[in-house]
């Protein structure tokens, strides 16, 4: 059967074109995940206030230390409420949470916290969401997980639960330890 | 205890499928003349049990049974009658089983009107149309089955359908889609079928072109629904995103639109067989390759289902059979088709093989476009987006190409021309055109786009050369309405297709170049000016709907101190699904779309809005132009040598 | 006599609103030029909502879209370029924000896979009535002219 090479082209392109598929599928593509552009940089610089003292100022080198997870959260953020148990268990267990508040109202989220209890270890006010900007955030709640030497290695859109901390996060977060 | 009769039914639907695709296919490849002749009756068996189950279904739907999963998931008590009825198929399962019922009946609508092709060919057709319908009926049993049942305890009342939905648009775009994306699938089956039973002769294509019109046109009708709908459902005026499930839609139709001009050769000078045999394959898998994309979820959309990639793998195994099964037997016996036929470099043919090419790239472009970010991101080399700037540059450039290339080729004899006869005549309406394009605008607006100079051009060039074709057509009768009709349904059909092209090509070159869209600050009291247009904000209050509550905004627009038009935009909640949507106020004519929107309040009580004001000029000619292109695509096959001949003609 | 002093403060601030030439709304953003605002619009039609299911900036209303857009306007009015507005916001949320393919060996592809199908469409044009061409002789040769002329003749 003489096959004028000409005619697999069509075929051999679709076959190729199936495979991708294929392999996007089982590998479980999200086309909805961003990475964050930050990846493999240091966390950025700022300068912004405490959240219980509007006084005192912060900047990345009064983080920066310790492996720990860099939290955006806020009072108007169902999701966050949602995800404040499971950071308030993490922060028992010994990892360091860095609070950042993201555009919301300061009276309202100290009360907040008072009400439901502290994880992080220091509370930034960031209200026009400038840290959140240069952070590349996309809403709240996120998480970014930043090694000792300031260096952003994972973020994480949406509320941490303790499902997606066993099955995925917590190996991130150790290995960084 | 109905919907079980329902899925019942679509069991035997899928008996049925199975049927027609083996009997009929055995009795292809052992030439007994018996089992061919099953397929027809098959046909119907199949068709009954799918229309069944389909109704129960619906009915489920209309009569608020909330104890079937679907209803409860789409539909409300408080949703109004039509939109329970449309809710069927607002839904990836229901939306499946509209796509099979119209499947099933498009294989029944070929044992009726090809009653009378050669039987081993309408045989091995439906067959093909059989193992499609299989393949599909049994993705649907495993994985999406509609009648999925919530039990013993059904909820009360249902989660409401999506309030973007609760629309006509919903009511008349799919069903109107699917007629085309399905539609292909005839065209398919007769190019498989050809394959199969190597019957290649000029008969396989006049009964395979009617079909093929008649879908595309379902298919140009559907995408224009699409855009229409888009427009004035999503509150922002915007007509066409190039949006991952939108570009599933405009792919098959650039295939489409290539395989009828491919088929017309095809017919009248026996060429290009193995190409449109090729196309037909190609136009229906870019169907099937758009059903894919919208239900497995490897694309974001806003148009997409839920996504499931077990769905995914499932239709994607489904495509890789049927269209690598397809492709492989084309390869096999697309050798053997023989032609023989030459055509010149200056050609009707050349012509069309060149607007083939341009259409068949502008499509992979498309498809490259869409598909990008996805391998990109499979295979973790970076996470990108192809969007408009991308697409809209690509097709832009492609089809100034295209469009010069009309004009002359529908001037072209067949086989052979000189391209001196028609120098004089095209360099004349050429500058012609060049003048007018730069003049008009200029005299009518006082603004000079290079872009509009360049669309109108090309329109106004190709349309002398239409009015050319008349003028030939016409001019060796005795009278023009006997030179009208001597010229016949085909000549007509392809005319106002074209024509409809050029009013489309128009409505995107003007709209998208004169387009004014603005953001104000407004309360009670206020007024703006734009473009000639006083718009003044009369007033805001609540409205209560059906199932929603709405602000409701009331915009008087003046032009020249007199009225033209009150505008009523809304920024509606619909409180079961916790949903807001803005609801544009239009008024619109043959020549300019007045469109208003609430973006958002300012205050908190809701007095003082921020709202998009804009002017489209001309948009509604897009949506007529392809109007037109439909009527033109089903007039063709009005002719006479399409209709069966009493005596049963040879096939 | 309230009303009266009411009615006369109406009557003050709906002359004063007339006097205004009763344009009492704004434009919600206000641009230094016209080339800002067409920047600023082509921009928010390229750039992507990062939450959102496929919307460009311009049509979203998301938070992060508002965010983006304010970001542009302020660096559009900053004086910054295109292009330095683009890399911007790319380094915050790569380049799926953009919807305008940057070009890179992985988006060249999208110009070099069309471009290449089109020539290979047009050379199969050539070849295909090229030798069309050549099989059909549509004008007859000098020699068989003479031939046809000598028949013709002797025929008669």
């Amino acid at each position: 059967m003489k096959i004028k090479p000409l005619l697999i082209i069509p075929l051999i392109v679709v076959l190729m074109i199936f495979s991708v598929f294929g392999y996007a599928l089982l590998s479980g593509v999200n086309p909805k995940a961003v990475p964050s552009a930050l990846t493999g940089d240091p966390l950025p610089d700022f300068k912004l206030s405490r959240l219980e003292d509007s006084k005192k100022f912060l900047t990345v080198s009064d983080l920066v230390g310790e492996p720990m997870l860099v939290n955006i959260w806020a009072t108007w953020c169902a999701s966050c409420k949602y995800e404040h148990p499971v950071l308030n268990s993490l922060a028992a267990q010994g990892v360091k949470i860095i609070g950042i508040n993201y555009k919301d109202d300061r009276a309202a989220a100290l009360t907040w916290l008072s009400e439901y209890a502290n994880p992080y270890s220091i509370d930034i006010f960031d209200p026009n969401g400038d840290l959140g900007f240069d952070l590349g955030v996309t809403g709240a709640p996120e998480t970014f997980f930043v090694d000792s030497s300031g260096e952003v290695r994972y973020r994480f859109q949406g509320p941490i639960t303790d499902v997606n901390w066993q099955n995925k996060l917590k190996a991130i977060f150790d290995e960084m330890a | 205890m109905f919907p079980e009769f329902g899925q019942f039914s679509l069991i035997l639907a899928w008996l049925f499928s199975f049927l027609l695709a083996v009997l009929p296919l055995v009795g292809l490849k052992l030439k007994n003349e018996s089992l061919l002749r099953t397929a027809p009756a098959l046909a119907w068996g199949m068709f009954f049990f799918l229309v069944v189950s389909f109704g129960i279904l619906m009915n489920a739907f209309l009569t608020d049974d909330f104890s079937v999963y679907l209803v409860s998931q789409h539909s409300n008590s408080a949703l109004p009658w039509y939109f329970k009825m449309s809710a069927t198929w607002a839904n990836h399962e229901g939306s499946m089983l509209l796509w099979i019922l119209m499947l099933g009946g498009w294989t029944v609508a070929v044992t009726v009107f090809a009653r009378t092709l050669n039987f081993e060919l309408k045989g091995a057709v439906l067959g093909v149309l059989g193992l499609i319908a299989f393949a599909f009926l049994m993705f649907i049993l495993f994985t999406s089955n509609p009648f999925e049942r919530f039990l013993p305890i059904s909820p009360v009342d249902g989660s409401d359908l999506n309030p973007l939905l609760q629309d006509i648009g919903l009511i008349i775009h799919p069903p109107t889609l699917y007629m085309g994306y399905v539609g292909f699938s005839v065209a398919f089956a007769f190019a498989v079928a050809a394959l199969l039973t190597g019957r290649f002769d000029a008969s396989w294509v006049r009964w395979s072109r009617p079909w093929t019109n008649v879908a595309w046109a379902f298919l140009t009708l559907g995408i224009a629904l699409g855009s229409w709908w888009a427009y004035y459902e999503l509150g922002w005026g915007g007509w066409w995103f190039w949006d991952p499930v939108e570009n599933a839609s405009f792919m098959p139709w650039l295939i489409g639109t290539a395989l009828i001009h491919s088929q017309a050769v095809t017919e009248k000078r026996n060429l290009f067989k193995s190409w449109s045999v090729l196309l037909a394959i190609f136009a229906f898998s870019f169907s099937l390759l758009g059903t894919f994309l919208v239900r497995s979820g490897v694309l974001t959309s806003v148009h997409s289902f839920a996504a499931d990639p077990e769905r995914g793998l499932f239709i994607l195994v489904i495509l890789a059979l049927t269209i690598g099964g397809s492709l492989t037997l084309y390869a096999l016996n697309a050798g053997k088709i023989k032609t023989n036929g030459q055509f010149e470099l200056v050609s009707r043919e050349s012509f069309i093989l060149m607007n083939n090419i341009l259409l068949v790239v502008i499509a992979f472009a498309v498809l490259f476009g869409t598909l990008l970010p996805l391998f990109a991101d499979a295979f973790g080399w970076r996470k990108l987006s192809v969007g408009a700037p991308f697409f809209n540059l690509a097709f832009n450039l492609l089809m100034v190409v295209l469009l010069c290339f009309i004009a002359v080729g529908q001037l072209m004899r067949w086989k052979k021309d000189q391209l001196k006869n028609w120098t004089g005549f095209l360099l004349a309406i050429a500058a012609g055109a060049i003048v007018i394009a730069l003049v008009l605008p200029w005299t009518l607006s006082g603004e000079l786009h290079w872009q509009i100079w360049l669309g109108l051009s090309l329109v106004f060039w190709t349309a002398a050369s239409l009015i050319r074709l008349v003028m030939d057509k016409t001019r060796h009768s005795k009278s023009f309405l006997a030179g009208v009709r001597k010229a016949g349904v085909g000549f007509w059909g392809m005319w106002i297709a074209h024509l409809g092209l050029l009013v489309s090509t128009t409505g995107v070159v003007l709209v998208s170049n004169l387009d004014i869209e603005r953001d104000f600050r407004m309360t009670a009291g206020d007024e703006v000016v734009l473009e000639n247009y006083r718009f003044e904000f009369e007033s805001i209050g609540k409205v209560q709907g059906p199932n929603y509550v709405a602000d409701q905004g009331v915009i008087n627009v003046y032009r020249n101190d007199k009225a033209v038009a009150v505008l009523n935009p809304e920024k509606r909640f619909y409180p079961v699904k916790n949903n807001v949507m803005t609801e544009a106020g239009i008024d619109g004519n043959l020549f300019r779309d007045l469109y208003v929107s609430l973006a958002e309040p300012l205050d908190d009580e809701r007095q003082v809005w921020s709202i998009r004001l804009q002017v489209k000029p001309f948009i509604r000619w897009l949506w007529f132009g392809a109007v037109l292109m439909a009527i033109g695509g089903t007039l063709s096959i009005t002719d006479k040598r399409y209709r069966s001949t009493k005596k049963g003609a040879t096939a | 006599m309230k009303w009266l002093r009411t009615y006369y403060a109406g009557l003050v601030l709906v002359c004063a609103l007339l006097a205004s030439g009763a344009q009492a709304s704004s434009e919600l953003l206000t641009f230094d030029n016209d080339g800002l605002r067409d920047r600023y619009e082509e921009l928010s039609f390229q750039f992507r909502c990062p939450k959102c299911q496929n919307q460009n900036v311009a049509d979203s209303n998301a938070p992060i879209s508002q965010d983006i857009r304010q970001k542009t306007y302020e660096m559009l009015h900053q004086g910054f370029n295109d292009q330095e507005i683009i890399d911007f916001m790319v380094d915050r949320y790569t380049e799926f924000v953009i919807y305008k393919p940057q070009m890179s060996f992985v988006t060249i592809w999208l110009w070099i896979v069309p471009a290449f199908l089109l020539i290979s469409g047009l050379t199969l044009l050539i070849r295909l009535t090229r030798s069309s061409r050549q099989g059909v002789p549509t004008e007859l040769t000098a020699d068989e002219q003479q031939r046809l002329k000598a028949l013709m003749e002797d025929k008669s």
